[in-house]
């Protein structure tokens, strides 16, 4: 009863408009996730460099490209780990970084305290200095023997070159290529209030927090609501939730879990045939993302609107980049503007944003299939299962046929094979829709001098064009139970807990009762007791599966 | 049974002169008079090239084998380096009742030895992590990863199916981590080890001091991961180990000059060029004694070249295009093929011109260039092309052809790590392990 009461008061809190009768069911107990061990992200040690050092400290290396694991380079990171090659990159950056920090315009920036002499060691200066530093780069304060041993490094590195400020700049990069810096790696403990069950610790808490808000490491604040204790009561974790939401940061973590979700990475090396599409390089496929990003957190933070709402929304942001490639003027020096499509305008909604038809299609042309590969699997987290080994392509080939002019054509003359033909059934229909937009995501109403004919039919939903394909997927239920799934595996960096039905039932009637705005979504998983619950060892086996000893953990 | 990497593992974790394994001076000891000046055997250095969609069996496989057989339509690419090339045919990869993941099954099966379970698993390290770990430790570099089209993540160096080594594609920044300010030139008169590089190795062994307390927190998968992130750290240790010490001089290393930074992408003529620039700085980079192993792909697994001006990748054209009534095969799948053989014949040639010893570095390599499948319009894995480059320091016979005839192509596998003497009798799992090397191409 007091969880129910609590739930109410979280409600109201959070927005008048909503009545009692927004107090859903009580959470039910989940068996809890298992603790992971992520790499960050070349965004999030970006992000955390910046936080920390400041934003003209320069990040240069490549980081190793994580392999997408659920579909989300967030869970891929809790199997990602450094290689030689990989580490040495984490090397030079960490020289590089700690280089910029001693320059002798900036040093006393970074070094608060002034050593006794400049040519000897100081502990106690050094201390001070990697204790700072270390307690938001380990996302924790150091224990009393690690900062002993970084000051002992410190110590020696001086010794030896005769400065205490080259020895604290050794000190320093060892903190930026410690593991306790580039792997989040998650503490349990005893959980109080549920005897017998595990948690994550006050300090892994913060962490789950920060990187799933706003994409970044715990801040001073955060980390200190962590070591006071904070976090563990109900009314001190909601005052950090809902500080970290009320932040313009947000809009960071939104876009982090997009630009994932989206698969934005496939950019980085996508290429388009020069010839066949002069308008695309590599300016459009960077605004292309921006748009769509910046058409996410208009909608869901600034509008704070239904998150289904993206596939039908007329309202964009365009930019001179974009603009001719979407038929639009745009007045020079404008930067951004937002753009709403007319109601004639055969576009609306991501689907039919340039982000999403140029990624999901070949460099020379366009591709139904891939598009309605892309719109089960990331929008409906429906599995297409991969294709038979050897295709027969004989009736598509016969060159006794007049040439197939059109993708449908090709497609229609491919499906006649059973073996390909129930899963092309279930992209090609979605894909097709699409047909409008070329491979990078131009307008045409033929191919190769054959109209176009982009209806379908979704789930039993009929459908004339790409606008009614989206209103399909808006409809249909699985768009946003897909979305809570998703999400709460790019939460816990992990699968979903399978076995807890009941949890993630739970979650999706919070989404559905709180009107699909992810805000709330958002903020209901930060406040959940399953979002920290750790599951006991041999209990529950996740992609990690870490056996833990609560004694150890002290 | 394969070795395991955890036994490499104990072999480098005693320190630098533990990591050269005792088989390999087997193998030096059996080396037919290719050395050094002052005695030394030339280093043996392995390698991998990969090319994506295969070609056609019928117009590529030559039907004599030894060293009469017959250039085929598909082979004229190699014709000017054929007496550099052993020429494996039909040599099978067993897909043990696992389903066949399109262009992946036929790469990591050659590369571990067994097909995956999963789309993309690598259940096992790839042959060249496996000879890395036990020959890589002496050089400054474990091994080096290079792809022509500039991806990182067209790598099939894998030590796991989440470990992949990642791809090099830029001239420049391959040049600058090689030849950059950390370089030692072997051949300089004087040496003084650097004390900036002293203080960097002994700060860097810090970096481990709390390895123990970590992997007492977690569980044995992120242990094991962690296990990685220390062998890389200690792994850099050895580099910079290395670099305090002087090189043992190098008569065929020569700096390269630094290349400009052009066009990297996937259009054939583009990841052609990027090809060869980046061959002749590895050409370099082995010369040099800065690595024994490398890894270059020329296109990824289902190739995404494209020529341009056209609609199709080289891949859907594998699928889509139709076959030429007259000619009986898919004439622009079929030039991409040609390119690609092209450009493996461009690699053979920069490494032969590179004079070293009494031959040339080639001489002292074992190359294996294979695709991921045979006819890529039904990912046939049967039969997939394979080719040798480079006599291993005359360990083994070039300018044959040798037909599997449906033999698994884990001997091939088996074979290579023998010669580059890593101490094992079999190798693969399940249907594809075997026993039995391929005698024919060696001496």
């Amino acid at each position: 009863m007091s969880r129910l009461l609590a739930s109410c008061r979280v409600l109201t809190a959070f927005g008048l408009a909503l009545s009692l009768s927004g107090c859903g069911p009580r959470e039910p107990d989940t068996s809890g996730q298992a603790p992971v061990v992520q790499r960050l992200t070349e965004k999030q040690y970006r992000q955390v460099i910046a936080d920390v050092f400041g934003d003209d400290i320069r990040v240069v290396g490549r980081f190793e490209p994580v392999v997408r694991k659920e579909g989300l380079i967030e869970v891929g990171t809790n199997a990602a780990t450094v290689t030689p090659a990989g580490f040495e990159q984490f090397d030079t950056m960490a020289r590089n970084i700690v280089s910029q920090l001693f320059a002798p315009d900036r040093r006393d920036r970074t070094v608060a305290c002034k050593p006794a002499a400049a040519s000897a060691p100081d502990d106690a200066c050094a201390g001070q200095v990697l204790a700072k530093y270390g307690r938001l780069l380990f996302r924790r304060p150091l224990s009393s023997d690690e900062l002993k041993a970084r000051v002992a490094v410190a110590h020696q590195a001086a010794t030896s070159s005769g400065s205490f400020y080259d020895g604290l700049q050794f000190a320093l990069a060892t903190e930026l290529e410690m593991p306790e810096f580039l792997f989040r790696i998650d503490t349990a403990e005893a959980d109080p209030d549920h005897p017998g069950k595990m948690r994550l610790d006050a300090y892994s808490k913060a962490s789950r927090l920060s990187f799933l808000l706003w994409n970044a490491a715990p801040d001073d604040q955060l980390l200190s609501a962590a070591e006071k204790g904070d976090l563990n009561s109900e009314r001190g974790l909601r005052q950090q939730v809902d500080r970290l939401l009320a932040s313009p940061r947000l809009e960071a973590g939104i876009r982090g879990f997009f630009t994932d979700m989206l698969a934005f990475d496939g950019f980085e090396n996508l290429a388009k045939d020069g010839m066949i599409y002069p308008a695309f390089n590599a300016t459009v496929a960077a605004d292309a993302q921006e748009q769509t990003l910046r058409t996410i957190v208009d909608l869901l933070v600034v509008r704070q609107g239904d998150y289904r709402d993206l596939f039908t929304t007329r309202r964009i942001f365009m930019d001179r980049v974009l603009g001719p490639i979407y038929y639009v003027p745009v007045a020079p020096k404008h930067g951004w503007v937002p753009y709403e499509f007319a109601e004639s305008d055969p576009r609306a909604g991501l689907l039919s944003e340039i982000s999403f038809t140029s990624l999901y299609a070949h460099p020379g042309q366009s591709s139904p299939t891939l598009r309605g590969k892309a719109v089960r699997e990331i929008f409906l987290c429906q599995k297409v299962p991969a294709p038979p080994a050897n295709v027969n392509f004989a009736v598509a080939q016969d060159t006794s046929n007049p040439d197939y002019k059109t993708a449908r054509a090709r497609l229609t003359a491919h499906r006649t094979n059973p073996t390909c033909a129930g899963c092309h059934r279930i992209m090609d229909p979605i894909g097709l829709a699409l047909e409008n937009f070329d491979g990078i995501g131009a307008f045409r109403m033929q191919e190769n001098g054959a109209p176009i004919d982009a209806s379908g039919e979704l789930d039993g939903a009929h459908f004339a064009n790409a606008k009614d394909l989206g209103k399909a997927i808006h409809d249909n239920p699985a768009a946003a139970s897909c979305l809570v799934d998703t999400l709460s595996k790019y939460a816990g960096g992990q699968a979903s807990v399978k076995g807890d039905r009941e949890w993630m039932q739970w979650l999706n009637g919070r989404f559905v009762a709180e009107r699909y705005r992810v805000p709330a979504l958002l903020r209901t998983l930060a406040l959940s007791n399953g979002f920290y619950a750790i599951a006991e060892p041999g209990k529950r086996t996740g992609l990690s599966t870490a056996a833990l000893r609560p004694e150890d953990q002290r | 049974m394969t070795i395991t990497r955890r036994q490499v593992l104990r072999g480098t974790a005693g320190g630098l002169a533990a990591s050269v394994a005792l088989p390999l001076l087997d193998c030096m000891l059996n080396a037919n008079g290719t050395a050094l000046a002052s005695g030394a055997p030339m280093p043996l250095r392995f390698g991998t090239w990969f090319w994506g969609c295969g070609i056609n069996p019928g117009r590529w496989n030559p039907k004599a084998t030894g060293a009469d057989y017959e250039i085929t339509p598909e082979l004229k690419p190699i014709e000017r380096v054929r007496a550099h090339i052993t020429v494996l045919s039909k040599f099978d990869v067993l897909l043990d009742g696992k389903p066949n993941f399109v262009h992946s099954s036929g790469n990591l099966g050659i590369r571990t030895g067994q097909a995956p379970a999963q789309a993309d698993q690598s259940e096992l390290p790839t042959i060249d992590v496996l000879i890395s770990d036990a020959v890589g430790g002496a050089t400054r570099f474990r091994s080096l990863e290079l792809t022509a089209s500039g991806n990182p993540r067209h790598s099939y160096s894998r030590r796991s199916t989440s470990v992949i080594n990642p791809a090099e594609g830029s001239p420049v920044a391959f040049y600058t981590r090689l030849f950059g300010p950390d370089f030692k030139d072997p051949n300089a008169a004087d040496f003084k080890p650097d004390p900036a590089i002293m203080l960097r190795r002994s700060v860097l062994s810090s970096v481990s001091d709390d390895r123990a307390r970590l992997a007492a927190t977690v569980g044995a998968a992120d242990r094991a991961r962690l296990d990685e992130y220390f062998t890389s750290v200690r792994q850099l240790e050895q580099q910079l180990e290395l670099q305090l010490q002087k090189p043992p001089p190098a008569e065929a290393c020569v700096i390269p000059k630094k290349p400009g930074e052009g066009p990297v992408g996937q259009d054939i003529e583009v990841s052609t060029a990027n090809h060869k620039v980046l061959a002749g700085l590895l050409a370099m980079a082995l010369a040099c004694n800065q690595t024994k192993v490398f890894n270059m792909v020329f296109s990824d697994s289902a190739s995404s070249l494209t020529k341009a001006g056209t609609d199709k990748t080289h891949h859907t054209l594998t699928h889509e295009e139709l076959a030429d009534p007259q000619l009986d095969y898919q004439p622009q799948a079929t030039w991409f093929g040609a390119r690609s053989l092209d450009a493996w014949a461009d690699f053979v040639s920069i490494l032969a011109a590179v004079k070293e010893g009494d031959g040339t570095l080639l001489d002292n390599c074992l190359v294996l260039a294979h695709s991921d499948t045979s006819f890529a319009k039904t990912h046939d894995v049967l039969g997939i092309p394979i080719m040798l480059a480079g006599r291993a320091g005359g360990r083994i016979k070039t300018g044959i052809h040798v037909a599997g005839n449906g033999e698994p192509v884990s001997r091939v596998g088996l074979t290579l790590q023998q010669i580059m003497g890593l101490p094992i009798d079999r190798w693969g799992m399940g249907a594809m392990q075997t026993a039995k090397p391929v005698g024919e191409i060696l001496t």
